[in-house]
């Protein structure tokens, strides 16, 4: 099999790996360390390894990694830290929506990708958003209400997240319109 | 959807500084950044990659198994089938209680030999240097079969000239399917049918379940330098340690399995998953391997939950009370044993539910199939026999023309009753509070409008928590004080989810008076933590909460002596909180716990301790009437649902879903909340959607497409109403929660359905179909 070099930049990091082009994003991903990003089925059903390529949600199942060259690929470990956690993420702490946590990752970033199209969502759309990411344990309810309080402490104070926050030991500089975690200037989405 | 929490302090139970209250998690930072590791999240230097080639048929002659192709592929390592194996059977008894009330020789084979009994039987292991050299080595073994005859449906098996599935027998008697029975006989039946004034007899089915854990079967293995075979797994009993010892046939203190986070368990991580196949891997490698499922691997070869169908022959009086109750349950173990005869026993001993009836008969049994084998899943048998037995009150009530809560009420257990197998329940029973409050929480009944019918249901139930009590129980925790103050507790607890670890921290918060982030908690290890048995049978925070709470009570009583010195005055005047021993009455006079356990160090003082909590152990019951101690205690609860019921399509959807259960003491009430809120959704899934379907031994269902679980926009509003009786056997008086919570649910959908449209489905799941079928019916 052609073996390709790819570029991959995730969480602010860029890597470099021969890549076979059938191996799916969620394969290279992990094999790269991104273990949050989880594998629950390889076929679109249920939304564990969702991640953002550039700022569209996607199952990484479902995307062949030649495919997804050149656009920042975002997981849940590069949304927050437990010093800076976003505020989905900690929201997602204070209302005890996880249980096992395996579906977690996909579902924080499935809030963060409606959030970012619809900062003031209606209760309706966080169903809709969530709906494609299987959670066996919690009845989604906690899930639901921490993307609703996220989604209004966003609107108050901004989640200092427009720009994708690097790993710690990143290889890229940080970007320069970067907004602190700390900086609650109070920008209205 | 919003967040609904009642939590009444009914019996006025005192304040506790922070057992009882909803804190964050000590393991919830960790799952939503990412940093929370899963067994398959592990790899290790010159790991090789592993794949399970599965039996194509349900049933089958393996005539030849061909591997020289697999072999001779570069980029495999390895390549074992049946006869390459020390040993060929993986014990699937419950460890340590081999042989009761089960026939030898019908665990499953670790690699199928000669025949096949279910389609995804393991026939050979590879392990190669990538995934896809393991796979394209799987594609070169072939395996000749020669179809076998089959039985699928247990009623078919049960009969004379069936094909046998397992051939071995009880003592003294032919070969058949049947591979556990058990029986109740309570009283006089015959003379408490002569009493009933009406007679309901009705039959309840229920489908094979899959747990759809959304983490699939994942582990990793090898072997050290000091030839310790080691096993990193997701699962809930790190104690098979000793099964796959006798298994591989290497001394038991040469298996040291440890879990990680599990990514869901519900029972279907109790059963040896990829353990065995690790460890022979590994061996014969002498190389790290590491075998993860896929989805479809997932579903069609792990266990299934139970199905049953269920007889009920009740005797009653006009004014609702029953006089006699006779229980037929015939269960589909499928090809292999597993725990289907301690399932079995379960809805045996809840048969007729949480109502006090004095003339009894149960009898159960499980048969053999060619289906997927089924196994332990939240609720174990209890959960199938309450679906039976509170949709069929409901249909009593219906006979008599009584309201199917005053039905209940007549009949329920109180407190002080003694169970269907004449045990004594210690524990306060508060099902009439449930009922009531489950019922009072459904509020203003929703509208019905053209098409859309609403239907309203309960359920209520009994369902134990802690082992079976002849298992004789046990659980170790060993808690310490760091000389910086912060505490460890060590316990071999594998968590799967609900909070199994935080339990633990959050008891020894409460002891030891420091707040529950300064609380570590070590788990899951079997060489390396104290074993604390299995995170199974809603016994966790029962058992390791119970060798917590003894833990490090000794380490209080350690500290507060000490302190009673330097205070001068007794260690009942002191009290520990917020990391410092004061006086109870004059709480200036207080000292950081960090300088008490300085003084402590320096004078040599235990600053830990190793406890070992013991359940009640009981002899076995009477093998002819089903008459003893079973159980350590029972939670009892009540779960409301209204829903509607579109009578042109069929189609249910559930409006309001309410679970009021007595917990005894809630630990943390957002843990509690979100057992119920789980359970609920769950339940649902069970009564709309689940179903794996199996059909002539072919899971149809083998995708998360086709077994539907429900999504977020499947969840109606739910409140979840804690009631603390204060009366349980767990620390504080707390009672088990995590399978009791998904018990009620599915029956009560089934009676807000019927209820809804005037006519009952008699199987789960309830689907469109069914449920027109059952809207026609009503109307000839």
């Amino acid at each position: 099999m052609n073996l390709k070099i790819v570029t991959l930049q995730v969480n602010g990091r860029t890597h470099q790996v021969a890549l076979a082009p059938n191996v799916t994003l969620l394969y290279a991903l992990r094999d790269l360390g991104y273990t949050d990003v989880k594998n629950g089925c390889e076929k679109g059903d249920c939304g564990a390894c969702t991640v953002m390529l550039g700022d569209k949600i996607i199952n990484s199942c479902l995307m062949l990694a030649w495919l997804a060259e050149d656009k920042p690929i975002l997981t849940v470990a590069g949304l927050g830290t437990a010093e800076h956690p976003h505020p989905l993420q900690q929201a997602f702490v204070d209302f005890g929506a996880a249980q096992c946590g395996y579906c977690i990752p996909g579902m924080i970033l499935s809030a963060k990708g409606l959030l970012d199209e619809h900062p003031q969502p209606s209760d309706e759309e966080i169903r809709e958003a969530i709906s494609g990411n299987l959670c066996r344990c919690t009845g989604y309810i906690r899930a639901f209400e921490a993307i609703r309080a996220a989604a209004e402490q966003i609107a108050l104070q901004g989640d200092g997240q427009r720009v994708m926050h690097p790993l710690p030991g990143a290889m890229e500089e940080e970007p320069a319109n970067v907004i602190p975690q700390d900086d609650s200037r109070g920008v209205i989405e | 959807m919003s967040i609904q929490i009642e939590q009444p302090n009914v019996a006025q139970l005192p304040e506790l500084r922070q057992v009882g209250k909803p804190l964050p998690r000590i393991d919830a930072m960790g799952k939503v950044i990412g940093t929370t590791k899963y067994a398959g999240d592990y790899v290790m230097p010159n790991m090789l990659h592993a794949k399970v080639l599965r039996s194509n048929y349900p049933s089958a002659k393996i005539l030849r198994v061909d591997v020289s192709k697999a072999r001779a592929l570069s980029g495999v390592a390895c390549v074992l089938t049946a006869d390459d194996l020390p040993g060929d059977a993986m014990a699937t008894d419950i460890p340590g209680v081999t042989g009761t009330a089960k026939r030898a020789g019908t665990d499953a084979p670790i690699l199928a030999k000669d025949r096949v009994r279910f389609m995804g039987e393991a026939i050979a292991l590879i392990a190669a240097e990538s995934l896809d050299f393991a796979e394209r080595a799987a594609d070169l073994i072939q395996v000749e079969y020669e179809p076998y005859p089959a039985v699928f449906d247990p009623l078919e098996a049960m009969q004379p000239g069936a094909p046998i599935v397992t051939a071995s027998a009880f003592p003294g008697e032919e070969p058949d399917n049947i591979v556990s029975r058990w029986r109740i006989r309570k009283g006089d039946v015959e003379a408490g049918m002569r009493a009933a004034e009406v007679i309901v007899e009705r039959t309840y089915r229920m489908p094979f379940i899959d747990h759809a854990y959304l983490e699939p079967e994942a582990g990793l293995a090898w072997v050290d330098e000091n030839d310790v075979l080691n096993i990193r797994v997701s699962t809930q009993v790190v104690e098979h340690f000793r099964s796959i010892a006798a298994a591989l046939k290497i001394p038991q203190n040469k298996v040291h399995t440890m879990g990680a986070m599990v990514g869901g368990g519900f029972g279907g991580k109790e059963d040896m998953n990829v353990e065995l196949f690790l460890g022979l891997l590994a061996l014969k490698t002498r190389r790290p391997v590491r075998l993860i499922y896929s989805r479809e691997e997932s579903i069609v070869a792990h266990s299934k939950r139970h199905p049953f169908i269920i007889t009920h022959r009740t005797g009653v009086t006009r004014n609702g009370r029953i006089t006699a109750s006779i229980v037929k349950m015939v269960a589909d173990s499928g090809a292999y044993v597993y725990l289907s005869p301690y399932v079995l026993l379960y809805a045996v001993a809840t048969a007729v539910g949480p109502y006090r009836i004095h003339h009894v008969n149960v009898d159960g049994v499980a048969v053999a199939t060619n289906n997927t084998f089924t196994s332990a899943m939240r609720g174990f048998g209890a959960a199938q026999s309450c679906v039976a037995y509170e949709q069929h009150m409901d249909e009593i009530a219906k006979e008599l023309q009584i309201e199917p809560r005053e039905l209940r009420r007549i009949n329920y257990l109180k407190t002080g009753d003694t169970t269907v197998t004449g045990q004594p329940i210690q524990s306060a029973v508060w099902l009439e509070e449930s009922q009531q409050r489950a019922w009072e929480a459904l509020g203003e009944r929703t509208p019905e409008s053209e098409h859309m019918k609403i239907g309203r249901g309960i359920a209520s139930y009994i369902q134990s928590y802690g082992r079976i009590t002849w298992f004789h129980d046990t659980s170790q925790a060993w808690v310490g004080v760091e000389m910086d103050g912060s505490v460890v507790v060590r316990c071999g607890v594998p968590d799967i989810g609900g909070g199994q670890m935080n339990t633990l921290a959050q008891i020894a918060a409460e002891v030891l008076g420091v707040p529950l982030n300064e609380i570590a908690v070590y788990g899951t290890d079997s060489a390396l933590t104290p074993l604390a048995g299995t995170t199974t049978a809603t016994r966790q925070m029962y058992m390791s909460g119970n060798a917590t709470y003894q833990a490090a009570g000794s380490v209080r009583k350690t500290l507060l002596d000490r302190a009673a010195q330097y205070f001068e005055t007794e260690p009942d005047e002191l009290d520990l909180a917020n990391s410092t021993v004061f006086v109870k009455s004059d709480p200036s006079q207080s000292l950081p716990l960090k300088q008490l356990i300085t003084v402590c160090a320096a004078e040599g003082l235990p600053r830990s301790n190793l406890s070992l909590f013991k359940a009640p152990f009981t002899e076995k019951l009477d093998p002819e009437t089903g008459q003893g101690n079973l159980f350590p205690d029972y939670t009892f609860g009540t779960h409301a649902i209204e829903c509607a019921v579109d009578m042109e399509t069929g189609e249910v959807k559930i409006l309001k879903s309410v679970g009021a259960h007595d917990v005894g003491r809630a630990i943390n009430s957002a843990a509690v909340a979100g057992q119920i809120e789980g359970g609920s959704a769950m339940g649902i899934g069970y009564a709309l959607m689940e179903d794996v379907q199996i059909v002539n031994g072919i899971t149809r269902a083998a995708t998360l497409a086709e077994y539907l679980i429900p999504t977020a926009s499947d969840i109606p509003e739910t409140r979840a109403i804690i009631l603390e009786s204060g009366s349980g056997m767990g620390p504080f008086g707390a009672k088990g929660i995590g399978e009791p919570s998904l018990t009620p649910v599915a029956p009560a959908i089934a009676n807000a359905v019927a209820d809804a449209i005037g006519a009952r489905v008699d199987s789960l799941p309830l689907t469109p179909e069914k449920v027109l079928a059952a809207i026609d019916r009503a109307k000839l």
